[in-house]
């Protein structure tokens, strides 16, 4: 049994869950790089995304247009950019929404069981018995297309996941010694639960976050793309995606490719994320 | 003659992330036709990793750095995946730790046992179901016929233990290793494994290399007993002889912290120290750091056998 | 039952000491569904016993013969199907188990739990399980008196300062046995429950922790219910010893009359069973098959009919009840 000799610094642990996988290091650049398109992208963009200029139509790459210009003559790069606050936002507003909710829900089921378990097993079973993407574009059909409601759709089309692992992973942990222990100890039920199970299903939730954040950010953006949620002209990668797909037999890919790869590019990001986050929040793996 | 089972000088390392683990180092053992060895140490000592070679099921990460494990004609560790595969269940079986899960929990108890007679005996597909019944009336399952129709979850331990047994001997194996076979199961049930194992042993002449933490349960059952601590074979020998004049201090320690019938609180010996990290630089004798007995003498390379009789030998520069 | 009986099968011989906890016709049935609708598995049933102060009781059985359940209705985890337990003379079972986690009492009985790595929790620091009782039990806010207490507890079963801000997987089993038993008597009860409390533990330091424990009691006063299969182990520390099978307790004694002069077949099967490196080679009689249902049991059969090597159609007409033969031996079996 390895002991170490000091005790634990949070950055120490962040310096070894990173130091030890260069993917985390990467998928964190990226992070960083799309945070900071999210949070100054109108500072940062070369030009206005909104300004048409029926000069500039479709113009491939070049120095002047770095992503080209789309069916308007907007820069694509300076909406790309732009895009970024609104696609992050609306997956991670959904997807700590979700989050919570299905923690909260899917906790209280596993940990108290009876008819509370069977309660929030049928509004689990009523959201799956849908195919989720149809129940999000009928959400959103339904409220009204907005980018709230697009948050909505996504929360509640993600709630089952989280649900079901949340209840999971309380069941497998509500028998355990500690549990009785922390019984023994003087707490309640909601004590135990709140105080002594959760923290430990905090970390592979986080996993599972992360790795729905990529689903949840394809989902908004695939919401947008059919027509529903987001409207033009406001920059949006899966609009921009949708425009640019009626230039894929005439040859100007650049409309589609770059909104499509920053897709990617996100998802991508995230899902490496996971991995990292699962070894910078369990204390097992903590030096 | 030749023993049936002979290991020599057998060193393992495992690689891991976190460096190499000297597992095993210079062990040494041999098993004759019909004894029941014993092979014992605690959590860390490489008693598992000794079986688990023997089988030649040792880890993928596992890498043997010199030694040989002699089966009967069969050098295990260069043999060909297929060539073990024959052996394995026929002439050389095995028994694990945890009997339910050992089983496959999908596939009905009798269905089992046939599959290694199919393997390994030449029984006509009608003999087999008889086969697999008689298989199970020799481990003294009651109502054999009905057991054989049964899924591993419907068993109690014991029984998925006694299951384990009948696949193990069904093909009347030379050797039959049982890794701490009943750890986990209730005393009584214990007494009548081991009690089985006993009277395989005695009937068909099997040898039997019985790997387990308990002391007491080798000096009960083992003809002679095989200490091992943190990856080295201290001491080998008769039992009532290592029982009554262990050579090894910690065989002594050992025989002092188990609690017998005759055993006082007070009287409980505790062995200083820890096991000591298997990946990081070893002393010659790696028992020297908890030792009192420790002199300049034994932290000379190599560390040899001592042999106090034929019979009994030990590693050790300052024997008892 | 008759007094006398029932004095004897938990007090110490002649004086009548006010037990410091009793437990009385105790039962807990469970509701099985699925095939068996309806019926009932007694997991324990009609126990009585008691423990006096600073005594140190062994509770001895095998797989499926209640002891853990008994152990949860005694530390009031579960709540009984009928039958009291009194502690000090007072029910503790007139309220439900989760009043009782909110009174004062819970402090009282405390438990020292089987696997040391599955009681400790993860995502605790050492010094956050020990804080936690007190915090809760004794309404301790206090940091410098938190700290004094958790430090205190944690001289007293010798765990090295440095270690107390480590979390569960740095340290080694013994370590972590260690940091279970501080938790348990860092609230100062008068009964400890350990529950196989060495069994996941290596021998040598099985050791250590026996010897901690027997010294523990000596020092603090603390009254031991010492549950364990290894009859080697619980004749080191108890001087009373329970045996019990499928629910009910089949024989009750003093430590050294129970192991030279046991009375019940069951108990001498146990005994004879433990592996004794003098009688090598020697066959003995085994007690073989598997314990009767524990569902809806015939009240009117000894439990132990069918597996007892001296059973006779008297004992499937009656229940053997817990009889008195000398100090404080008690038996259930019609030939005692």
């Amino acid at each position: 049994m390895s002991d170490a000799t000091l005790p634990q610094t949070l950055t120490r642990n962040v310096a070894h869950a990173f130091g030890e996988n260069r993917l985390t290091l990467a998928a964190v650049a990226i992070l960083l790089l799309l945070a900071l398109c999210a949070l100054f992208g109108n500072v940062l963009a070369p030009y206005d995304p909104l300004t048409t200029d029926g000069a500039a139509r479709l113009m491939p790459p070049n120095a002047a247009h770095l992503f080209g210009t789309d069916a308007l003559g907007r820069d694509i790069f300076s909406r790309v950019i732009v895009a970024a606050r609104l696609d992050l936002g609306m997956a991670i507003s959904a997807v700590v929404l979700s989050f919570l909710g299905g923690l909260a829900l899917g906790a209280a089921a596993g940990y108290f069981g009876g008819w509370c378990d069977r309660l929030i097993g049928r509004l689990v079973d009523t959201i799956m018995a849908f195919p989720l993407f149809v129940l999000a574009m009928g959400i959103v059909a339904a409220l009204g297309n907005s980018v709230l409601n697009i948050i909505i759709a996504t929360m509640i089309i993600n709630l089952p996941f989280y649900c079901r692992f949340a209840r999971g992973e309380v069941n497998v942990r509500r028998e355990m010694g500690y549990v009785e222990a922390a019984r023994m100890g003087g707490n309640r039920s909601l004590a135990v639960l709140v105080n002594h199970i959760i923290p430990n299903i905090l970390p592979p939730m986080m996993v599972q976050a992360s790795l729905n954040m990529g689903w949840a950010i394809l989902n908004a953006a695939g919401l947008s793309f059919i027509g529903l949620g987001v409207r033009p002209p406001t920059p949006e990668w899966g609009i921009m995606v949708s425009e640019g797909a009626s230039f894929i037999i005439s040859g100007e890919w650049w409309s589609f490719v770059f909104p499509g790869a920053a897709l990617v590019l996100a998802v991508f990001c995230f899902n490496l994320l996971g991995d990292g986050l699962r070894d910078l929040l369990d204390p097992r793996r903590r030096i | 003659m030749t023993a049936l089972l002979a290991i020599e000088d057998l060193s393992l390392v495992f690689r891991t992330r976190h460096g190499t683990v000297r597992a095993l180092e210079d062990v040494s053992l041999s098993v004759e036709r019909g004894e029941i060895v014993g092979v014992v140490g605690e959590s860390g000592s490489g008693k598992s990793v000794l079986a688990y070679a023997v089988m030649g099921l040792q880890d993928a990460a596992a890498q043997v750095q010199r030694g040989s494990i002699r089966f009967g004609g069969l050098d295990v560790l260069a043999a060909s995946e297929q060539a073990l595969a024959a052996v394995r269940g026929r002439e050389l079986a095995m028994i694990f730790q945890s009997p339910r899960t050992a089983l496959n929990p999908i596939r009905k108890v009798g269905c089992q046992i046939e599959d290694i007679l199919r393997q390994h005996a030449a029984l006509r597909r009608s003999d087999l179901r008889r086969h697999a019944i008689n298989a199970l009336a020799r481990v003294r399952i009651p109502d054999p016929e009905r057991r054989c129709e049964a899924y591993p979850f419907e068993l109690s331990g014991g029984m998925c233990q006694r299951v384990m047994i009948a696949m193990a001997l069904a093909c009347s194996p030379f050797l039959l290793i049982a890794d701490e076979p009943t750890t986990g199961l209730d005393v009584t049930t214990q007494a009548v494994i081991m009690d089985l194992i006993r009277d395989q042993s005695r009937s068909t002449r099997m040898s039997t290399l019985l790997i387990t933490h308990d002391l007491g349960l080798a000096g009960e059952y083992c003809d002679r007993i095989a200490v091992m601590h943190a990856g080295h074979l201290v001491e080998v020998a008769a039992t009532e002889e290592l029982l009554s004049r262990p050579a090894h201090p910690y065989t002594q320690q050992l025989l002092a912290a188990t609690p017998t019938p005759r055993s006082t609180v007070g009287g409980l010996v505790s062995i200083p120290g820890q096991l000591p990290d298997l990946r990081a630089e070893l002393p010659a004798c790696r028992f020297s750091a908890r030792c009192r007995r420790h002199v300049p003498l034994c932290d000379e390379r190599p560390l040899p056998w001592t042999a106090l009789s034929p019979a009994h030998l030990v590693r050790c520069r300052v024997p008892l | 039952m008759d007094r006398a009986v029932a004095r004897a099968s938990g007090a110490l011989p002649g004086a009548a000491v006010t037990p410091l906890l009793e437990a009385r016709a105790l039962t807990k049935r469970y509701p099985i569904g699925g095939r068996h609708k309806g019926a009932m598995l007694y997991a324990v049933d009609a126990v009585d016993l008691a423990i006096a102060p600073g005594e140190c009781v062994g509770l001895v059985g095998e797989s499926g013969c209640g002891k853990s359940t008994l152990v949860r209705l005694l530390a009031r985890l579960i709540d009984p199907s009928s039958g009291t337990i009194l502690l000090d003379g007072k029910e503790t079972t007139a309220v439900s188990q989760a009043t009782f986690t909110t009174l004062p009492e819970r402090a009282r009985i405390q438990v020292v739990f089987q696997d040391p790595t599955e009681s400790l929790n993860p995502s605790f620091r050492v010094f956050d399980a020990i804080a936690d009782p007190l915090r809760r039990l004794l309404g301790l806010r206090d940091k410098g008196k938190l700290a004094m207490r958790v430090h205190h507890a944690a001289d007293l079963v010798g765990l090295p300062r440095e270690l107390i801000q480590r979390y569960p997987h740095q340290l080694s089993g013994g370590q972590r046995a260690r940091v279970g038993i501080a938790r348990a008597i860092a609230v100062e009860p008068s009964l400890l429950i350990l529950d196989e409390p060495t069994s996941a533990l290596d021998v040598s330091v099985q050791a250590v922790i026996l010897r901690l424990l027997d010294d523990l009691r000596t020092r603090l006063g603390v009254s031991y219910l010492f549950v364990s299969h290894d009859l080697n182990v619980v004749r080191l520390l108890c001087s009373r010893i329970i045996v019990m099978y499928l629910g009910r307790v089949v024989e009750a004694a003093p430590t050294e009359v129970l192991f030279g002069a046991a009375r019940h077949p069951y108990t001498r099967a146990l005994i004879g069973a433990i592996p004794d490196p003098a009688r090598r080679g020697e066959a003995r009689p085994r007690l073989d098959g598997s314990p009767r249902s524990p569902i809806d049991p015939d009240p009117d059969t000894c439990r132990f009919y069918g597996r007892c090597p001296i059973a006779t159609e008297r004992c499937a007409a009656a229940m053997p009840e817990l009889t008195l033969f000398g100090d404080a031996h008690v038996v259930a079996c019609h030939f005692a």
